[in-house]
Formats: C-alpha cells, sequence, structure tokens
C-alpha cells in the first residue's frame, strides 16, 4: 500500500527537502504515524492534542478531510493525499 | 527587496478598496524561484472578516495545484488592514507559512473604499521572525 503525500515548503525540512514522499496507513491517523516514523517531527506539525491543527488543511484526493471523518478518514492504496498550511491571518490578535 | 510591477500594485489596492472594511487576501503567483510576482489571483476572504482572512480550504487547494502545473510558486502573499497598520499583527507571524514569499500589507485604515494613498509594506516572515524591505514599483518587470 502506497500513498503519496505531497509536503508544503515549510515542512520540507522533516523531509530532507523532499514534496512528496510516500507512506502507508488504512487512515489518516495510521499515515501519519508513519510519516513521523521516517521523518521525525512532523507529526507534531500536523496534530495539535489529538487532533488536527485548527490552520493546518489535509487533502484526500483532493477532498478536505474535516469533510470525510478527519483523522480518521479512510485510506486506500493509490490515495493522494496533499497537506497544505492555511493561508491566513489578519489584523485581530486572536484568530 | 519586493520589485512589482505598477498594474500588479494597483490590482493589490484596487482590491484592499473593494473589499474595505474587510480584509482583502490574495497572492500574486510567478514562476518558480523566478522572484517575479507575475499573476494576481484575488482570493475570497472566507472569514469575511474586518479582523481575520483566511482561504477558503477548497480554494487553497485549487489554486496549489494551478501553481503546481504551471511551475509556479506564491512570490507575493497579501491581505489588507483595514483599522491598523500595515505591519504584520502577532496572527500574521504566527500563521505565516510561506518562507520563500514577500508577505505584502496594505493598510485602507486612511481613505477606506475611497480614492487616496494607502500603506503599502513588504515583509519577509520567516521562524516568526519578521523583516521589513523595499518595495520598488517599476512600470514594468525587467
Amino acid at each position: 500500500m502506497a500513498i503519496e503525500v505531497r509536503i508544503p515548503t515549510i515542512l520540507r525540512t522533516y523531509t530532507d527537502g523532499e514534496k512528496a514522499v510516500t507512506a502507508q496507513g488504512e487512515t489518516l491517523s495510521a499515515l501519519i504515524d508513519d510519516l513521523e516514523a521516517n521523518h521525525a517531527g512532523i507529526k507534531d506539525r500536523l496534530i495539535d492534542n489529538g487532533d488536527l491543527r485548527r490552520f493546518v488543511n489535509v487533502y484526500i484526493n483532493d477532498e478536505d478531510v474535516r469533510f470525510i471523518g478527519g483523522l480518521e478518514a479512510k485510506l486506500a492504496d493509490g490515495d493522494q493525499v496533499v497537506v497544505l498550511p492555511a493561508v491566513a491571518g489578519g489584523a485581530g490578535e486572536t484568530a | 527587496m519586493l520589485t512589482i510591477d505598477q498594474a500588479t500594485y494597483d490590482a493589490i489596492v484596487a482590491h484592499a478598496k473593494r473589499d474595505h472594511p474587510d480584509e482583502a487576501c490574495g497572492i500574486v503567483a510567478g514562476p518558480e524561484g523566478s522572484d517575479r510576482p507575475e499573476r494576481v489571483v484575488e482570493m475570497v476572504n472566507a472569514a469575511g472578516s474586518p479582523t481575520f482572512y483566511e482561504f477558503d480550504s477548497t480554494e487553497l487547494l485549487e489554486l496549489y495545484k494551478e501553481m503546481w502545473d504551471r511551475d509556479e510558486e506564491p512570490v507575493v502573499i497579501y491581505h489588507s488592514h483595514t483599522a491598523t497598520e500595515a505591519y504584520p499583527s502577532r496572527t500574521d507571524i504566527g500563521l505565516a507559512s510561506e518562507p520563500g514569499a514577500h508577505y505584502v500589507l496594505v493598510s485602507t485604515r486612511e481613505h477606506g473604499n475611497n480614492d487616496g494613498p494607502v500603506e503599502f509594506r513588504s515583509y519577509r516572515i520567516v521562524d516568526g521572525e519578521v523583516t521589513e524591505e523595499e518595495v520598488a514599483v517599476v512600470p514594468e518587470l525587467g
């Protein structure tokens, strides 16, 4: 089972500069654990308190995982996962 | 330094004025590694707020896929502040996630939707550190 994961610029320090890596897992949660096994530190940038970070977007085959089960979203061989940090900000001091 | 052509500068300012008092946001894409802001992409502020902006997550993915197809990257990421100065807030700094981009801030606090000058400033934001840079507006990119 091989799933391609597209890594954003800001997280490529964990992947030796690679734009995409392969990982495996039957759910997003398992996939992230597999990523962490090979790219230590990356999990903490994706997950906070057991849930996806508010300002990190993860897509499975172009679907935002928040709409398809979050960390429990199912994965299958050949799926494509994209990680993109939110583009957000603003004058308010609290988000 | 950010070098930007007049038409692109004008497009960003017009967008900020049009969306005032909500924050306007978008990017200027350019060929990877070129540092040339060539293609303005206005984005919808999914937060629709005077104090916060966020690209819609589905539109964000479409934008990046389009850039990947074209071997582009976000050279400029811009947004407006509508009641405060054109300087990155703590929120801006905390959420900045493109270390290679020029972060442009436009403040419309003085003239709002109307004609008149705006503050237009550019920054690098890397690992929580803000560095202001000069903005050179040129008739056309060389």
